[in-house]
């Protein structure tokens, strides 16, 4: 069977987009194929910094011819019914329709369309050009007079289809001016010439010859075989790095790794500034010395040609590049140590964090006092923890990390130590970021998490209270991995750490709520909020929370009942933990259901408790107590249910033991009686195995009071007393979660 | 490939104006006009309006030239030997874009010395956008070994307006260039005028003089209440000029106004140098350089050489 090649041979493509282009080349002409009726065996796409391939293997020389029946209008049908049949039919006259009987139906029409298949090369014609025009890069451009986008200018479109046996057939169109043809165009530099191609494997086989390595894997394992082979010559190790080989595989399709040097002295930068260094702005790899474990003063680069003098003057022009990026890099380095991290913390007044939330130096002041009070409460040194704070975000104005933002944190523990400020200073200043991935390290010092919460709970707060709260995919302050960072922080450390509380202390400060609690009369008119309160933001807030009374001429308000801002704010916010503690868990194999169930209860912020009362649930819910008690429980609500709603009136216990008279029911009340306390009493000392084994005793009852018990009497005194019974049941498991929301 | 008819001293790997004129004499092969800088300061070669404003309109256009740019905050008070508050671009420009724009590029190096056989150039991603001007494009920085030596452009939107048909630029880095291919390390050593021994002349017998007194004046002395009213009134100037200049279908006075636009910029520069506008002031002034910058565009396109049609 035949097979279809590919290739659209364009200007430099980025190589960020390389991969994903490739693959959305595959995708659209196979789907488009497909869609049309063309099967294939298989098909796989390359990608060079010039050319987009695909190869489609296994494909039928035509389309299959279709035959489709058609069933008309009833035999002497009014005429617009007929000519509107005719038409769609594509028939010029009723006459070139049969007729068919149906016994109900009587007669009617039918006519018989047949499309034949059309030959491949003819669809493929049609396909490809329509690709082209709306293919999905992330940027494009149009050039010269033409009208056509592409990521760079095309240049050329090589389109062949046939068997192995014959010789291909080119797949003619024009798009924009540019004819598809068999030729394409060995490398830039090293073979620029004009090539003819019949199918895959001799196109391969010529750009190879040709100086281009089309598979962009081949060229990955080049580099990084070439690269460790170079680097063992020299005794060194290769610093792997997947996402710079990625970068450089998309930069060259002649991959000739090279080596060069730079002087030793720059050694005394710390490995992960020259390491940025040169990746950053060369593209090159570092190396290892394996016996100190520190950088060689060595780099690894890759040429995209094969050079006449070997490469010389390539690695003494990019050796050059380096020798002055280093040079300033040591001298931001030296210029850093020249001042303290402390010392730089007056500047931060005139940094804007964000338009809405303030300076830099507001928010570090409140993360200071922010970590101070969660210090005691995962066991840190309060003052300690306030000054790691307010260091912590020095190194923000640092020249490394202004070059390099990706090294913050890290440069503050550098010169924290440099300062000799005491070591859990310096460890909270690269920790507080973490953990920033699902892999990234959770922070497990005292005062590294104190801050790292207090950093973390500080963000979420003020983007909260001016409402830029993350929506669908956009999240474009990471307040989704804040929140996910607290969580994985609380319970990896296993922290008591109810967040309610702090989430209003963290709230009060970017309020200002501070200002008119000792100004109480402020906030009951409208035009003294707007003096004092200071911007636009905290009048929508007060909004929310403030009952205009209209009429009056000075507007009055007053403050809604038990509604603060930062009460508010807070609540909402804890909303937000749930949900993400909810994907958390469940990616960890939790039931979602039953993260609910137990956020169903009111006030429920201790992350630490949730999770293990969700824990204990998940396991009874798995034994038979469990299964055949939440059945109970679902018979009971669903009488309840029905039967309060019959009456418009709502049930609670206790029953009244005057009326119990079916041994079953006084044994439930009973059971009910022992069992209530011992469930509160053990989610009172957090013994969530404890509680749930205290309500596993109410299954038996519960199914034998629903075995012989009729709910429904018709005495309404027993009826009312069994109804409360069944509330008790209700009641006794709410203390646990609320077994409304567990699923299945 | 070098000519080798010239003399040693016009040679471009060994004088920076040999350099200069190998570039022109190139472009001027290609059909360009070889334009003089433009007699404003500027930030860039961009801001000379045989780009900005030529770029609009259906006409076609090519053009060459070298463009002195002031990036006050680059001044190193010529310490640095890589960074300068005052440099050269030289700047090509062809309308529409021709397809083989890369090849001529590549030419264009080889006739100053740069041999694609011995040296490794790369086209790497970067897309190219200026705030003030209300214009982006597409391209990439231009590697030789390792070193970014040009920008290589394809506009696609100039002061607000769509660029049909598309403009080429290129904008080489003189100086970069003339120290790669003479070989120095620090640029006030590059060789300028391509003698030797008594006769010759350095980049820092011209301009390191400069350099030192510039960053002073950049950082620390420029008179920035002057320059306040300055931008004010440039901005009221631009403002006047346009308004001034319409006439119902047709522009007037769009080159006057534009260079009150180029004015605003560079003082908007100045003050940003002296770190007297705060962040999110500099957002505002920004934008006020780009209204003024789209006025500019807009009154360019109802003139002639705009492409409007009497």
């Amino acid at each position: 069977m035949p097979d279809l090649l590919l290739e659209l041979f364009s200007e430099e493509i980025p190589a960020r987009m390389q991969a994903q282009a490739a693959e959305a080349l595959r995708k659209l002409v196979t789907d488009a194929l497909v869609e049309r009726g063309l099967l294939y065996e298989g098909a796989k796409a390359f990608v060079t910094p010039r050319r987009l391939v695909l190869a489609v293997h296994g494909l039928p020389g035509r389309q299959s011819d279709t035959r489709e029946e058609k069933k008309g209008p009833r035999v002497g049908a009014p005429d617009g019914a007929i000519q509107g049949f005719l038409k769609s039919a594509g028939l010029a006259s009723i006459d070139q329709a049969s007729i068919q009987s149906d016994p109900k139906k009587g007669d009617f029409y039918v006519a018989v369309v047949e499309r034949p298949g059309r030959p491949t090369p003819e669809v493929i014609a049609e396909i490809v050009p329509q690709i082209v025009r709306s293919f999905p890069w992330p940027k494009s451009m149009r050039w010269g007079s033409g009208s056509l986008r592409w990521v760079r200018p095309l240049h050329s479109i090589l389109c062949t289809f046939g068997t192995e046996v014959e010789d291909p057939e080119v797949i003619g169109f024009e798009i924009d001016g540019i004819v598809s043809s068999d030729i394409t165009y060995g490398h830039r530099f090293l073979a620029p010439a004009p090539i003819k191609v019949r199918r895959l494997e001799d196109y391969l086989a010529k750009l190879e010859a040709a100086k281009v390595v089309v598979d962009r894997d081949r060229r990955k394992d080049i580099i990084l075989a070439d690269a460790k082979d170079l680097a063992l010559v020299h005794g060194l190790d290769l610093v792997e790095d997947e996402a710079l080989l990625e970068e450089v595989a998309g930069l060259v399709e002649w991959p000739v790794v090279l080596i060069g040097a730079f002087e030793e002295d720059f050694l005394s930068i710390p490995d992960e500034v020259i390491r940025a260094t040169i990746r950053a702005n060369q593209k090159c790899f570092v190396l290892k010395d394996p016996k100190t474990g520190r950088l060689a003063n060595r780099f690894i680069l890759i040429s995209n040609i094969a050079a006449r003098d070997g490469g010389a003057q390539i690695i003494a022009g990019n050796g050059r590049v380096i020798r002055a990026r280093l040079s300033d890099a040591k001298f931001f380095w030296d210029t850093d140590r020249k001042g303290t991290l402390e010392g730089r913390l007056g500047k931060f007044d005139s940094v804007t964090f964000h338009e809405k939330l303030g300076s830099q130096g507001a928010r570090i002041t409140r993360i200071a006092r922010l970590a101070q009070e969660i210090a005691p409460q995962v066991g840190a040194d309060p003052a300690l923890a306030a000054r790691a704070a307010r260091v912590a975000k020095a190194d923000l104005l640092t020249e490394v990390v202004g070059e390099f933002p990706e090294l913050q944190g890290l440069m503050g523990r550098y010169y924290a130590q440099g300062e000799g400020l005491p070591a859990e200073i310096a460890a909270a200043s690269e920790d507080h970021y973490k953990p920033q991935g699902p892999s990234d390290r959770v922070p497990a010092a005292p005062v590294s998490i104190a801050v790292a919460l207090a950093d973390k709970i500080d963000t979420l707060v003020g983007f909260w209270v001016i409402d830029e709260k993350p929506t669908g995919s956009k999240d474009p302050y990471a307040l989704r991995r804040a929140a996910l960072g607290v969580i994985r922080i609380v319970l990896d450390n296993n922290l008591r750490l109810p967040l309610l509380p702090l989430l209003v202390s963290a709230t009060r400060p970017i309020l200002g709520e501070a200002h008119y609690a000792s100004h109480p009369h402020d906030v009951f008119q409208v035009g003294a909020l707007a003096d004092k309160v200071v911007s636009d933001l905290l009048q929508g807030l007060a909004r929310r929370i403030l009952k205009l009374t209209p009429g009056a001429d000075v507007p009055v308000v007053e403050r809604t009942e038990g509604q603060t801002l930062s009460g508010d704010v807070a609540r909402d916010l804890l909303a937000f933990f749930a949900e993400r503690l909810k994907v958390h868990m469940r990616e960890r194999g939790a039931r979602h259901d039953l993260v609910d169930a137990v956020f169903g209860l009111e006030n429920q912020d201790d992350l630490l408790l949730i999770v293990r009362r969700v824990e204990a649930l998940q396991r009874f819910l798995e034994t038979e107590d469990g299964k055949t008690l939440l059945a109970g429980y679902r018979r009971a609500v669903n009488i309840l249910r029905i039967e309060e709603k019959k009456d418009g009136e709502r049930y609670e216990g206790p029953a009244d033991a005057r009326f119990l008279v079916e041994p079953a029911e006084e044994r439930l009340a009973a059971m009910i009686e022992t069992v209530k306390p011992q469930v509160v009493e053990a989610v009172a000392r957090e013994d969530y195995a404890a509680a749930m084994a205290a309500l596993a005793h109410l299954r038996a009852p519960v199914d034998t009071f629903f075995e012989a018990v009729t709910v429904n009497a018709s005495e309404p005194q027993l009826r009312i007393n069994r109804l409360k019974l069944l509330d008790e049941i209700r009641a006794s498991t709410r203390a646990i979660a609320d077994f409304d929301r567990i699923e299945g | 490939m070098i000519d080798p008819a010239l003399p040693s001293h016009m040679r471009p790997d060994r004088s920076f104006q040999g350099l200069l004129l190998a570039l022109q004499r190139f472009w001027a092969d290609q059909g360009c006009v070889v334009l003089q800088p433009y007699d404003m300061e500027v930030g860039a070669g961009t801001f000379h309006p045989a780009t900005t404003l030529r770029a609009l309109g259906p006409k076609h256009w090519r053009a060459a030239y070298v463009q002195p740019s002031r990036r006050p905050k680059d001044g190193r008070y010529g310490e640095n030997p890589n960074r300068l508050q005052h440099y050269y671009q030289f700047q090509v420009i062809l309308k529409p874009s021709p397809d083989d724009l890369q090849d001529l590029y590549l030419r264009s190096l080889a006739a100053i010395g740069i041999d694609t056989a011995l040296h490794d150039v790369r086209f790497v991603e970067d897309d190219w956008e200026s705030p003030t001007l209300g214009a982006w494009g597409l391209g990439w920085e231009c590697w030789c070994d390792g070193m970014e030596v040009s920008q290589f452009t394809y506009f696609q939107q100039v002061a607000g307006f769509e660029c049909a048909p598309v403009s080429g630029e290129l904008t080489y880095g003189l100086e970069r260039l003339a120290m790669y291919v003479q070989g120095v390390e620090n640029v006030y050593d590059l060789n300028f005028n391509g003698r030797e021994g008594a006769e010759k002349t350095t980049y820092g017998d011209v301009f390191l003089q400069a350099e030192k007194e510039y960053s002073r004046h950049n950082f620390e002395h420029a008179d920035t209440d002057m320059l306040f009213e300055q931008f004010r009134m440039a901005e009221a100037a631009c403002a006047k000029y346009l308004a001034a200049g319409e006439a119902g279908a047709r522009h007037l006075m769009a080159q006057p106004a534009y260079d009150q636009c180029i004015k605003a910029s560079h003082v908007f520069n100045l003050l940003d140098a002296r770190g007297v506008i705060s962040v999110t002031e500099r957002q505002s002034y920004i934008l006020r350089v780009r209204e003024l910058a789209k006025g500019c565009g807009a009154a360019w396109l109802k003139t002639e050489a705009g492409g409007a049609t009497a």
